[in-house]
C-alpha cells in the first residue's frame, strides 16, 4: 500500500526538524558518518553473544560518567583523602548511589571485558583479518586492569593500602625490571603521598585517556571489517554448501555479479 | 594425486607445528629448572637441558620462519642484463632529490627534534624522581636503658621527616641480646612480611605503651612477648629469630643495622637475611642488601634481580 501522500503542513514541519541536522552534514558530513557507523550490514545469523562488545562499551562508558563525577568531591591527599570518600558516601546527595556504580561497575566492566574476550575467543573471531583487533584487545585489557588497580587504592583505607602493598610488591618480584616498576609505582622507595598523586593521576587521566583511544581503534576495526558470523552458520563465507541450495543469499555471501540473476532469482 | 598432496601437507603442518611447541617446552623446562635449582642441584640439569631444547627448537623456528626472506627473488629477465651498452657511461644522471623529497624530510627532522625536546623532559619527570634522592635517615629510639634485656619491644618510629603521618609509621620489634664482649647486641627485625610486605604481627600478651619524643619524633614503646610472628595477608609466619616456619614468605624477615649514639638506639640501613641459626645474642645470620619482598636472596632467584638497591 502505498504511503499516504503528505499534508503541505506535515511537510513543513518536516523540513523545520531536519533543517539543523541537514546544516551540519552538509558542513561536517558527519550524520552520514554516524548512520554508517550505526546502521551496518552485519550477519543475517549474528547472536546475542554478539552484543557482548557494546555491553563492555557501555560499563566503561558509566565508569567514564560516574568517575569525572567522584573527582569533583574526591581528594586525592593522604591527609584528606578517606575523609572525603566517607563525605561522598554518607553527606552527598546521591554520592553513596554514584560511588556504588563506579565501585561496582568496575568489577561489571572487567567481567564483561572477559566474557567478551571469551566470545571473541569460542567464534574464532581473532582469525585473519582481525588479528590487530585481538592484540588491541589485549591492550586495551591490561590497561584496564591497571585502572582498577590505580583505583582500589583512591578510598585510602586499610584494605586499599595494604592490597596496594601487595600488588606493588608483586610487580616488584619481576625478573630484572620489577625494582624498577615497582619503585616507579610507587614513586620512590615506600608508598606515600607522591603514590597516591600519582595512582591518582595515572587512574583519571593516563590510563583512561589510553583506553579511549584504543577503544577508538578498537570499534574503527570493528566497523571496517565488520563482525563473524557465529560457528554454527551455514551460510558463512568459506563454508562447504548444502548439495539443495534453499536459503537465500545474504551479506557473507553476495549474488553472483553480472546479469545472469539479475532479476531476483535466489538459486545459483 | 589429491591423497598424497593431503598427506605432504599434513606432514608439514606437524614439522611446522613441532619447532615452536619444541621451544615453548624447552622455556617451560628452563623455568621449572630455575625453580628447582633453588631446592637441589638435579635443577640444574633440568635448567641445562631445557636452555637446549629451547635454543635447537627456536633456532630451527627461526630458520623455517625466514626460509622465505632469504631466498632473494631470481631477478625478471627483462633486468637481468641491462643493456649498458647502449647508452655511454658518463651520460648516467646522478641521482636527483625532489624539492618535496627535502621539504618532506627536513619536516620530520624538526618535528622529531621538537618531539624529543617536549617527550625528555616530561617523561624524565615521570621517572626520575622515583629513584632520586631516595636515602633512609637514621632513627633515634632513645636510651637503650628502655629495652630491657631478653625481652622484645614493638617500637613504631616515624620512618621520614616531611611525609604524611598516615603513610609514615613504621615498626620493628626489637630485643635487648645484652652484652657480647662488652657491646651491646639488639635483634632488630622489620614487620614487613617478606612474602609481599603486610605487617606481621608479634603472637603474645603485651604491656602497657610508652611514649617517648626523640630528635626522630614520637615513638612508642611496648613490651611483648611473642611465641612467633604472623602475617594476616597470607598466613606467612616467622619464629622469634625472623625464620619463616610456615606460609609463602621466602626468607626470613628483613632486619635494621643499629648503633649506639650517646647511650640511644639508633635505626639505620634495613638489610635482608636469608636464614639465622643460633638465637639471641649467639644467633648467627647471612646478611644480604635489602631486596624487595618476595624474592629470595640467594640461588638463582637472585640473579633475576641485579641492581636492587
Ligand atoms: C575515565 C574513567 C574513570 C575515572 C575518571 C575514574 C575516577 C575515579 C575516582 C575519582 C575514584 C575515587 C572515588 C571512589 O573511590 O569511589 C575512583 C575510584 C575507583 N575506580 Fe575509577 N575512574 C574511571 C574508570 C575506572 C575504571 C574503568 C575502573 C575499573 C576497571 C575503575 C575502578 C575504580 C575503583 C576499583 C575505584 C575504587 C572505588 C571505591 O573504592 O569506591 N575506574 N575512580
Ligand atoms: S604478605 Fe605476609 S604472607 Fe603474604
Amino acid at each position: 500500500m502505498a504511503a499516504r501522500a503528505r499534508s503541505a503542513r506535515q511537510q513543513q514541519i518536516e523540513q523545520l526538524l531536519l533543517a539543523p541536522i541537514n546544516w551540519i552534514e552538509e558542513r561536517s558530513g558527519l550524520v552520514s558518518a554516524t548512520k554508517r557507523f550505526l546502521f551496518r550490514k552485519v550477519p543475517r545469523d549474528v547472536s546475542w553473544a554478539q552484543t557482548l562488545g557494546s555491553a563492555t562499551l557501555t560499563a566503561f562508558l558509566v565508569q567514564l560518567a560516574t568517575g569525572v563525577i567522584l573527582a569533583m568531591y574526591y581528594r586525592p591527599d593522604p591527609a584528606t583523602a578517606y575523609a572525603s570518600i566517607q563525605h561522598i558516601t554518607n553527606d552527598l546527595t546521591w554520592g553513596w548511589l554514584v560511588r556504588g556504580m563506579h565501585r561496582w561497575g568496575a568489577s561489571v566492566f572487567i567481567i564483561l571485558m572477559f566474557l567478551h574476550l571469551g566470545r571473541v575467543f569460542l567464534f574464532g573471531a581473532y582469525r585473519y583479518p582481525r588479528e590487530l583487533n585481538w592484540l588491541i584487545g589485549v591492550l586495551i585489557l591490561v590497561l584496564s586492569l591497571l585502572e582498577g588497580f590505580t583505583g582500589y587504592l583512591l578510598p585510602w583505607d586499610q584494605t586499599s593500602y595494604w592490597a596496594t602493598v601487595v600488588g606493588i610488591n608483586i610487580n616488584g618480584t619481576a625478573p630484572i625490571l620489577g625494582p624498577f616498576i615497582a619503585d616507579f609505582l610507587k614513586g620512590g622507595a615506600e608508598i606515600g603521598t607522591e603514590t597516591l598523586a600519582r595512582f591518582y593521576s595515572l587512574h583519571m587521566l593516563l590510563i583512561p585517556g589510553g583506553l579511549i583511544a584504543l577503544i577508538g581503534l578498537h570499534l574503527y576495526l570493528v566497523t571496517r571489517l565488520g563482525v563473524v558470523s557465529p560457528p554454527w552458520s551455514k551460510e558463512a563465507a568459506g563454508r562447504e554448501r548444502d548439495e539443495v541450495e534453499t536459503r537465500k543469499r545474504g551479506l557473507v555471501e553476495p549474488r553472483p555479479r553480472g546479469n545472469a540473476n539479475r532479476n531476483g532469482s535466489d538459486q545459483a | 594425486m589429491n591423497e598424497s598432496n593431503e598427506e605432504e601437507t599434513r606432514d608439514r603442518g606437524f614439522a611446522e607445528a613441532l619447532a615452536p611447541a619444541g621451544f615453548a617446552a624447552g622455556i617451560i623446562l628452563a623455568l621449572i629448572g630455575l625453580v628447582i635449582a633453588g631446592e637441589s642441584n638435579s635443577g640444574w640439569i633440568v635448567l641445562a637441558i631445557g636452555v637446549v631444547l629451547a635454543l635447537v627448537f627456536g633456532f630451527s623456528w627461526a630458520y623455517r620462519a625466514t626460509r622465505g626472506l632469504r631466498e632473494t627473488p631470481e631477478p625478471p629477465p627483462e633486468l637481468a642484463a641491462p643493456d649498458v651498452a647502449e647508452e655511454p657511461e658518463d651520460a648516467v644522471a646522478p641521482k636527483r632529490y625532489s624539492r618535496g623529497v627535502f621539504l618532506t624530510g627536513a619536516t620530520a627532522g624538526v618535528s622529531g627534534l621538537i618531539g624529543a625536546a617536549v617527550t625528555v623532559p616530561i617523561v624524565g619527570f615521570a621517572v626520575a624522581p622515583a629513584f632520586v634522592g631516595q636515602g633512609e635517615r637514621d632513627i633515634d629510639l632513645g636510651p637503650i636503658d628502655n629495652f630491657p634485656q631478653g625481652e622484645f619491644v614493638i617500637t613504631t618510629f616515624d620512618y621520614r621527616d616531611n611525609e604524611a603521618p598516615s603513610v609514615n609509621r613504621r615498626t620493628a620489634y626489637i630485643r635487648n641480646n645484652g652484652f657480647i664482649n662488652e657491646v651491646p647486641s639488639f635483634t632488630v627485625i622489620s614487620n614487613r612480611c617478606t612474602h609481599l610486605g603486610c605487617p606481621v604481627q608479634p603472637a603474645g600478651p603485651t604491656g602497657a605503651p610508652v611514649e617517648l619524643e626523640t630528635a626522630s619524633g614520637p615513638v612508642s614503646l611496648t613490651r611483648v612477648q611473642p611465641a612467633n610472628f604472623s602475617c594476616p595477608c597470607h598466613g606467612g609466619a616467622y619464629d622469634t629469630e625472623g625464620n619463616r616456619t610456615a606460609g609463602p614468605p621466602v626468607r626470613a624477615l628483613d632486619r635494621y643495622s643499629f648503633l649506639i649514639r650517646n647511650g640511644n638506639l639508633v635505626l639505620s640501613e634495613r638489610f635482608s637475611v636469608s636464614e639465622v641459626t643460633g638465637e639471641g645474642a649467639n644467633a648467627r645470620m647471612k646478611a644480604f642488601k635489602l631486596y624487595p619482598p618476595g624474592t629470595h636472596v640467594d640461588g638463582p632467584d637472585e640473579w633475576m634481580t641485579p641492581w636492587v638497591s
